[in-house]
């Protein structure tokens, strides 16, 4: 049974960027979210640490240090028309949250409270600076709790549980989107003017992951299967502090609380990599030395993982030696209730899965998937972009995880994902509004669900050779082990071949259950194969990459080359073959130099 | 270890009456139950349906009943139960809709009518920064900023069983974290609410909410706190 709705603005997926993009829109359109989960599970909700905005309520800052700050993280791929636009929004963008009623902790003078994060720094003195808005360590679940409250004082449309399959483009022009209800397994058109999407990034592809289930590139892939390019999706981004084999994060906060990296050997050992800020360096440089530590035999015990140390003894230890101080100058000495109140959730996270006390022991860490910088390449109003020449595509968005806008580049600084999803959710719903106010419908295909049913036959109807949990189990373990942390040549070939092998062995899958209700196995499958997708798409972008930039680090390559690789990526997936060209980075002020911490 | 698993079942398109599965598989002591039913889903039986995604506590989407009590399945490590036996079945009190997938509508509803969502109409700071809170302010209402709407507080009361139209604590718990917050202004309207014969009164302090809150949410005291503000008038 085929259902049939118009709405002016179709935004597909509730995370921040979504829930941000429907506040927007539903201002001066007809706008409709569609979830494949409830709005509040979504992963916007794990992010913990805070927001990156140069309010400067603790010591002198300004959005120029911070776009700064983004721009020299980003190894100098960040377009920097877009990061100069994001830092100046970021400060309205924090205030406005606050005025929806996020709950951000506060300092003394009932300010919102800003500590410390990776990469983050003033920029006459080079020293960390406290810009990252927090709500204790839970700053992601109160933006998408706050968002959600919002969209129900203001009643927006939500569609939950819905799986967006398809785009639907006509006449060179967004039509709609087609979607599957979970509940029924009835297929849903949307006939829209705009869509906005907003479905987040594709870490479940690695076998180490701070991602959630969820995590499957779904809008990519969709976009993909019509044509629109993939931009840099070689640079993902490897989080340096995962929990040893399950890959929850542990914030980045707690070393800008003191925390402290240490190897096998009891060294503290980021004073060798990155003299000036030690532990918090970008997340890209700490990964690569927690690797190269572990490759010279300095992991704990021979294994493959080291220590995060946040005892108040060592916090203490370490911060005499840097001399660090607090706001009002005097020496920084914590105590375990106050390390315990600034990260309860971390705390629990440690009790519950490790079985430790941050306070008291050592947390085993190892880098471990996180972030996409690549996705669907727009512009700085979040309208998508589909060649080298930046040709807009009428009536289509992308905010959040799944953008490339680019303000991440190679390497994105912590909280900035967040500032990503409000500041570009926000201009993704306003734009996309004012577009839908100014056209007519485009009208629909002749038959809109044709490639959504091809799509779901394809699943139901292979031979059942092969398993998807099998294909699922060796795809994570290759991108980890060949498309990781660093790359060779010869591993990025051999992942290459793999994953062509792995998208033919796919196509023998046959989903076993033939029911419509909640059929998930139907789902959980074609995630799949959209992982698998943009799976090939990182490897070949990546093997073409012939430089080590930011995420990307080459072994091979070991050097940044601004001379032959100052650009984008830009990949089409056609079949089995990935077609390549790039773009040029835009560069305001800030000239490319040598990245030291 | 091997671990017997006992899953509820029901398709509503196809089964008249519920059954229960039983799998045995290999497990670690860490391992979570989610890591059990994402292995028989993808290994053993793919028409198991249940509902994931963060896999650490922090999404609320697989909240359960294992061994009789509510909880996510991913913050239950095999280690910590006694017994190599686990019964995992869906939440009570809603609909089932498939296996382990209930009705989260009912539920929602309830969030929806506590007015969850800030009310201040006063003109905002005049410079257009933040509206200032003092940390104790802030601190009032922290606990219960903490729910992530997973149904587990709700879906364990014995009110809440006796009849649906209940409010339930976990809509309480949110009504808690704006009656408490400084910066908001419509305590008023939502005490007036929850004085209603389906709000707080339903309550019977039985502590089961307290006790499934994955967050450690002392959901009951939010409660006593809610129900001493109807009597009082007075929000300290």
């Amino acid at each position: 049974m085929v259902h049939t709705h118009t709405y002016d603005v179709i935004v597909v997926g509730g995370g921040g960027a979504g829930l941000m993009a429907a506040l927007y829109a539903s201002k001066r359109a007809r706008t409709a979210v569609i979830s494949k989960l409830y709005p509040t599970r979504s992963h916007t909700g794990t992010a913990q640490g805070g927001i990156g905005a140069a309010l400067g309520n603790l010591e002198e800052d300004h959005w120029e240090w911070h776009a700064f700050d983004t721009v020299k993280g980003s190894d100098y791929l960040g377009d920097q028309d877009a990061i100069e636009f994001m830092c100046r929004e970021a400060i309205q963008a924090v205030y406005d949250l606050e005025h929806m009623g996020l709950p951000f902790s506060r300092t003394p003078q009932g300010r919102i409270d800003q500590r410390f994060f990776g990469g983050h720094t003033n920029n006459m003195t080079g020293k960390p600076v406290r810009r990252s808005c927090y709500a204790a360590d839970r700053t992601g679940h109160m933006i998408l709790q706050t968002l959600y409250q919002q969209c129900i004082k203001n009643g927006i449309r939500f569609f939950d549980e819905f799986q967006v399959m398809d785009l639907l483009l006509q006449n060179g022009a967004v039509a709609g989107v087609v979607a599957v209800e979970l509940a029924t397994g009835d297929l849903h058109v949307f006939h829209s003017k705009a869509v906005v999407f907003a479905t987040g990034g594709h870490g479940r592809m690695w076998e180490v992951t701070s991602n959630a289930y969820a995590y499957t590139g779904d809008g990519v892939a969709v976009t993909l299967r019509r044509g629109i390019p993939a931009e840099d999706m070689e640079f993902f981004q490897f989080h340096p502090t995962g929990i040893y084999k399950l890959g929850i994060l542990i914030t980045e906060a707690v070393r800008g609380e003191g925390g402290v990296l240490i190897n096998g050997q009891g060294e503290r050992f980021m004073e060798r990599y990155a003299p000036r800020i030690k532990d918090l360096a970008s997340r890209d440089v700490v990964s690569r030395a927690i690797y190269l530590e572990i490759k010279e035999g300095r992991g704990v015990n021979g294994k493959n993982y080291l220590y995060l140390d946040v005892r108040p003894e060592t916090v203490n230890y370490y911060a005499e030696k840097d001399g660090r101080t607090r706001p009002d100058g005097s020496p920084y000495r914590v105590t375990a209730e106050e390390i315990l109140a600034k990260i309860p959730d971390i705390t629990d996270f440690c009790r519950t899965y490790l079985g430790v006390d941050p306070v008291k022991d050592l947390i085993p860490i190892q880098p471990t998937a996180h972030y996409a910088m690549g996705g669907i390449p727009t512009n700085k109003y979040a309208e998508v972009v589909i060649d080298s020449r930046n040709t807009v595509l009428p009536g289509l968005y992308a905010a959040g995880e799944c953008a490339c806008v680019s303000v991440h580049g190679a390497n994105r600084l912590g909280t900035n994902s967040l500032v990503d999803l409000v500041v570009f959710g926000k201009y993704a719903g306003i734009k996309a509004a004012e577009y839908a106010n100014g056209v007519d419908f485009q009208p629909l295909p002749e038959d809109p669900t044709d490639f959504t049913r091809q799509q779901i036959e394809a699943l139901r109807h292979g031979d059942g050779r092969e398993k998807a949990s099998q294909i699922g189990r060796e795809l994570r373990h290759l991108m980890f082990d060949k498309v990781g942390v660093f790359r060779t040549e010869e591993g990025l070939q051999e992942a290459v071949e793999k994953i062509k092998e792995l998208r033919e062995r796919f196509r023998h899958v046959r989903v076993s259950d033939s029911g419509r209700a909640f059929n998930t196995e139907l789902l959980n499958t074609w995630e799949l194969g959209n992982l698998l997708d943009l799976a090939l798409v990182t490897a070949v972008s990546a093997l073409e990459r012939k430089e080590s930039r930011g995420a990307h680090a080459r072994e091979d390559y070991p050097k940044r080359d601004d001379e032959n690789w100052l650009k984008h990526t830009l990949a089409w997936l056609d079949g089995d073959r990935v077609h390549l060209d790039y773009k040029p980075v835009v560069i305001t002020q800030y000239t490319p130099k040598e990245r030291v911490y | 270890m091997e671990v017997r698993v006992r899953v509820f079942r029901f398709n509503p398109e196809i089964d008249r009456r519920p059954r229960y599965d039983v799998f045995t598989v290999e497990a670690e002591p860490m391992d979570r139950v989610l890591d059990l039913l994402e292995y028989i889903r993808g290994d053993i039986d793919g028409t198991l349906s249940f509902r994931r995604s963060c896999g650490h506590g922090i999404c609320g989407s697989d909240a359960m009943r294992i061994n009789g009590r509510n909880m996510l399945a991913c913050k239950a490590l095999v280690k910590n139960f006694e017994t190599n036996e686990i019964t995992v079945e869906p939440l009570l009190g809603l609909r089932v809709l498939k296996d382990l997938i209930v009705d989260m509508e009912p539920f929602f509803e309830h969030y929806r009518s506590v007015l969850p969502y800030l009310i201040n109409d006063e003109p905002l700071p005049e410079d257009g920064r933040e509206r200032l809170q003092s940390p104790a302010e802030r601190e009032r209402f922290d606990d219960t900023t903490k729910c992530i709407l997973c149904a587990a507080c709700t879906t364990s009361c014995p009110s809440f069983w006796a009849d649906g139209h209940y409010v339930g604590p976990a809509a309480i718990v949110n009504a808690h974290r704006f009656i408490f917050d400084s910066r908001d202004r419509a305590a008023a309207q939502r005490l007036e609410i929850l004085n209603q014969q389906m709000g707080v009164w339903r309550c019977r302090t039985a502590f089961n909410c307290t006790e499934a809150c994955p967050r450690e949410i002392k959901v009951t005291q939010a409660i006593a706190e809610v129900k001493r503000a109807i009597q009082t008038g007075r929000l300290d």
